[in-house]
């Protein structure tokens, strides 16, 4: 065990783990922040996306001795009062189903719109194919993007 | 305004969720146009909400709190059912708070999430919740105002004396309406008199969902508890020994114990219970047939060809009819076992103590769950609670118990409160999978195209009866023969998602196609003259509406504009299951020698529409899934060891694999049925008929990416 040292969501956080926890279980399970989801642990379905340093990151393969200085954001910490254009464009548009992925689909999504403020169609698909959606609330998906993009 | 009034909407929540328990906000919803909610009340004078009934609350300031009784997997029920009370009620939906109930059968009869069942079941109870109350505050205001009752009206959260221009909001007469004797024969309104239902309302816990509040069993916390994992046997083995000794000297691993044939892990953290249950080393030794993928399509086989079936449905006589044919059309469809997937993988949170026992967590069947513990712990049911949480996704795979009692073993073992969780890996090798099946159709003709003669069997591998005997076509061919053969293995079935016809509904639509198009006729018009036949001259009994089967069939063909685009190859497919009926025209185009699929067409009669917003999106989810699973879905075993485990060697679809849809309803004025399953059944086949017209070349076998049309398509 260490002491890790990190900054999330403009906070400094000091907590024990073992050097290879993923970043994941770090904030699950030390720091309460439920809100980044466990999917497959592999990186595959995107679930527990986070932004490091503004740049989407799956936490699930992300060491936590890894992180060092980088700031992380999480969904919690995407905005102060729930109103990113991506989260009033994901509740606008009625994305999501059972709700469990839409975390990660939003946090890929706003680093997304951030690099890239007017994605074309194959861009928001080449990037949001990352992420699994079981319900195949795909078509909002793709749709929430573009109404997030027409938002300041 | 509809966004200025879900943003109080979600300042109401979020203040609320911010204050905790024990305070109680109130805003003064009557002031729609105000730019900002009004606080009128804290909690030194909030005064509660009074109870109509099981589902309704009104607090003086108007808010009127809806308790949701069925678990919510995605099926969007949390958000559909209180629409009915409010449309009822006449409320203003702006100012309805819903809020998960908990669970007590003796109120809400049945919170299951499973079957379509749950709008079926409770249209009329929650309608008549929403009107009772509705008639109690027309009552206490006719009674303040010494008018007759039938001279008042309601509109959006008001009671209204028209001839003397006089209106009391709900709130204003909660607590005298409360008092007035409930009333047994409420009038409820007409169908064409909906103002609310069949609107596009949003889910109601989307302030949640996009700021990750902690709504999934994953998220539950409990202060001292602790994570479980199990290592559970293949399909066939059992323990022969355990070597726990690096385990239990891994870092906060508390302990390992063995339960039933599996060993469970218990530690402080996720991660160290996962690293520690990687450091087993468990021997395990055959305890039955240890049965491959190959042993399967050998099984398969032979079911089909034994004399051993159990007749399921016999008209009229099949062997003359087909030794009269003309023609006979023979196929056979197979499918492979599939797992559910929902991206949060099985969990359970248990707290056995010594007489009682909290338990709280993700299941379609709650009310089972908390039973089977109570049993299994010698408790009476009131001694064991269970919290519903939102469920990230289920597809039938929670309808089991197994993840539940697993956690309540686990806490009694170990004395403390834990939280039993799956891997993804365990998720995907821990069976009750949709059960693998193969089908075998023959169809008799006559010189006219007719088809006098239908034979089908079904093979199953732990599927019990593979067919639905009763479904179309049965009914519309006078000669027809419908039996069944299963398998029993190890490898642990159940009900995954429209359950069996989640294939049958292929096997069945392909073969129809191909029938079609042997005997020369357009496919729509051959199941119209089917359906025709089965109104005119009806054989046995006949468990689907004609009518409404038709009505989709021509919806559908409309909006594609079927057979009069020669751009592209379309492909249709029609089923009724779940109580609704869905035809689909799937539209497929040749992109560098491959066929792609462009578009789907849904027409869909599940009676009234009750949520424009969640109907449009479970149709869209279900044909996702089954193009998804018809393309990629598989699972294949090697002595009773599956060898996909994680995402990376299973393909689920996504965004840039699934087509555009477009999806239509037929408007009627029938008692609603659910949406959770009937779209995706048909989905397969207006794919396979659809690359068929596009390529002449016939789909038999899931997954379609394994199959001689897609080799080496990427």
């Amino acid at each position: 065990m260490a002491l890790y040292k990190l900054l999330i969501n403009g906070k400094s956080y000091q907590t024990e783990a073992e050097a290879d926890t993923p970043l994941l279980w770090v904030l699950r399970d030390n720091l309460g922040l439920y809100g980044t989801k466990y999917g497959c642990g592999i990186a595959q379905c995107g679930a527990c996306t986070v932004h490091l340093n503004g740049e989407a990151t799956r936490s699930c393969m992300l060491p936590v001795s890894a992180v060092g200085a980088s700031k992380v954001t999480t969904i919690e910490g995407l905005s102060k009062n729930g109103d990113h254009p991506v989260q009033k464009a994901w509740d606008e548009v009625d994305v999501a189903q059972c709700g469990y992925c839409q975390a990660g689909q939003i946090m890929t999504a706003a680093a997304l719109l951030k690099r890239k403020p007017n994605p074309t169609d194959a861009e928001i698909e080449a990037t949001m194919s990352g992420n699994l959606c079981r319900c195949g609330t795909y078509h909002r998906i793709r749709e929430a993007v573009k109404v997030a993009a027409t938002k300041k | 305004m509809t966004k200025l009034l879900n943003h109080n909407r979600r300042n109401f929540l979020k203040l609320a969720a911010a204050t905790g328990g024990g305070l109680m906000l109130g805003f003064n919803w009557t002031e729609a146009e105000a730019a900002e909610p009004t606080v009128l009340v804290n909690a030194a004078s909030a005064a509660p909400g009074v109870d109509f009934n099981s589902y309704l609350s009104i607090n003086p300031q108007g808010i009127i709190t809806i308790l949701s009784p069925n678990p919510e997997v995605g099926q969007g029920i949390k958000t559909a059912f209180p629409i009915i009370v409010a449309e009822e009620l006449d409320a203003d939906w702006k100012n309805v708070v819903v809020e998960q109930a908990p669970l007590d059968t003796k109120k809400f009869e049945r919170q299951v999430a499973g079957g379509s069942g749950s709008i079926p079941h409770s249209w009329k109870r929650l309608r008549v919740a929403g009107a009772t109350a509705r008639h109690m505050l027309i009552d206490a205001a006719a009674k303040r105002w010494s008018v007759s009752p039938t001279d008042c009206s309601t509109q959006k959260g008001y009671v209204m004396h028209t001839a003397s221009k006089r209106k009391l909001s709900y709130g204003e007469l909660a607590n005298d309406a409360a008092t007035i004797p409930v009333p047994t024969d409420v009038k409820l309104k007409e169908i064409k008199d909906f103002s609310l239902i069949g609107q596009t309302i949003r889910n109601v816990d989307n302030p949640k969902i996009v700021t990750g509040k902690p709504l999934f069993g994953l998220d539950f916390h409990r202060e001292g508890m602790l994570i479980g994992m199990l290592q559970r046997p293949a399909f066939g083995y059992k323990i022969k020994s355990v070597d726990s000794a690096a385990a239990k000297a891994m870092p906060g691993i508390l302990h390992v114990v063995t339960i039933n044939n599996s060993v469970a892990v218990v530690g402080k953290s996720t991660w160290q219970v996962k690293k520690a249950k990687d450091a087993l080393k468990i021997e395990w030794e055959k305890d039955g047939n240890l049965e491959s993928t190959s042993d399967h399509n050998r099984i398969f086989k032979e079911m089909l060809d034994s004399p051993n079936a159990t007749v399921r449905r016999k008209d009229g006589d099949v062997e003359t009819a087909f030794k009269n044919a003309a023609k006979v059309v023979k196929a056979e469809y197979q499918c492979p076992f599939l797992p559910h997937n929902p991206l949060e993988p099985m969990n359970f949170f248990a707290h056995v103590k010594a007489d009682s026992a909290e338990l709280a967590g993700p299941s379609q069947t709650p009310e089972s769950a908390r039973n089977q513990a109570a049993k299994l712990l010698g408790l009476p049911p009131e001694k064991v609670t269970l919290e519903l949480t939102r469920m990230g996704g289920g597809f039938g795979r929670r309808l089991n118990t197994d993840f539940a009692i697993e956690a309540v073993q686990v806490s009694k073992a170990v004395n403390a409160p834990v939280k039993v969780m799956w891997t993804r890996e365990d998720d995907m090798t821990g069976g009750i999978y949709r059960p693998a099946v193969r089908y075998r159709f023959e169809a008799a003709l006559d010189d006219k195209g007719n088809m006098i003669g239908y034979k089908l069997r079904g093979a199953s591998i732990n599927a019990g009866n593979a067919t639905r005997e009763d479904n179309f076509p049965s009914g519309a061919v006078e000669n027809l023969l419908i039996d069944s053969v299963d398998h029993k293995s190890p490898i642990t079935t159940g009900p995954w998602r429209a359950p069996i016809t989640n294939f049958l509904a292929f096997a069945e639509q392909a073969f129809l196609d191909e029938v079609a198009h042997t005997a020369g006729k357009d496919p729509v018009q051959f199941r119209l003259e089917l359906l025709d036949k089965a109104k005119q001259k009806p054989t046995g009994k006949i468990t689907y509406d004609i009518d409404r089967m038709r009505g989709v069939i021509e919806l559908a063909a409309e909006k594609s504009g079927w057979g009069k685009n020669k751009n592209v190859a379309q492909g249709f497919s029609v089923y009724f299951s779940h109580r609704s009926y869905v035809a689909q025209v799937g539209e497929v185009v040749m992109e560098k020698g491959k066929p792609v699929l462009k578009k789907v067409y849904s027409a869909a009669d599940c009676g009234v529409v009750i949520n424009q917003s969640g109907a449009q999106q479970q149709v869209r989810g279900c044909i996702v899934d089954g193009i998804g699973h018809a393309m990629y879905g598989n699972i294949t075993f090697k002595d009773g060891i599956p060898d996909q485990k994680n995402f990376n060697d299973y393909k689920l679809i996504r965004m840039n694999e699934v087509p555009e849809i477009d999806v239509h309803f037929v408007k009627n004025e029938i008692d609603p049925t659910g949406l959770g399953e009937p779209s995706l059944p048909p989905a397969g086949a207006a794919v396979a008929n659809a690359i068929f017209k596009a390529t002449g070349k016939r789909l038999y076998n899931q997954p379609f990416v394994e199959t001689e049309v897609f080799k080496g398509v990427s």
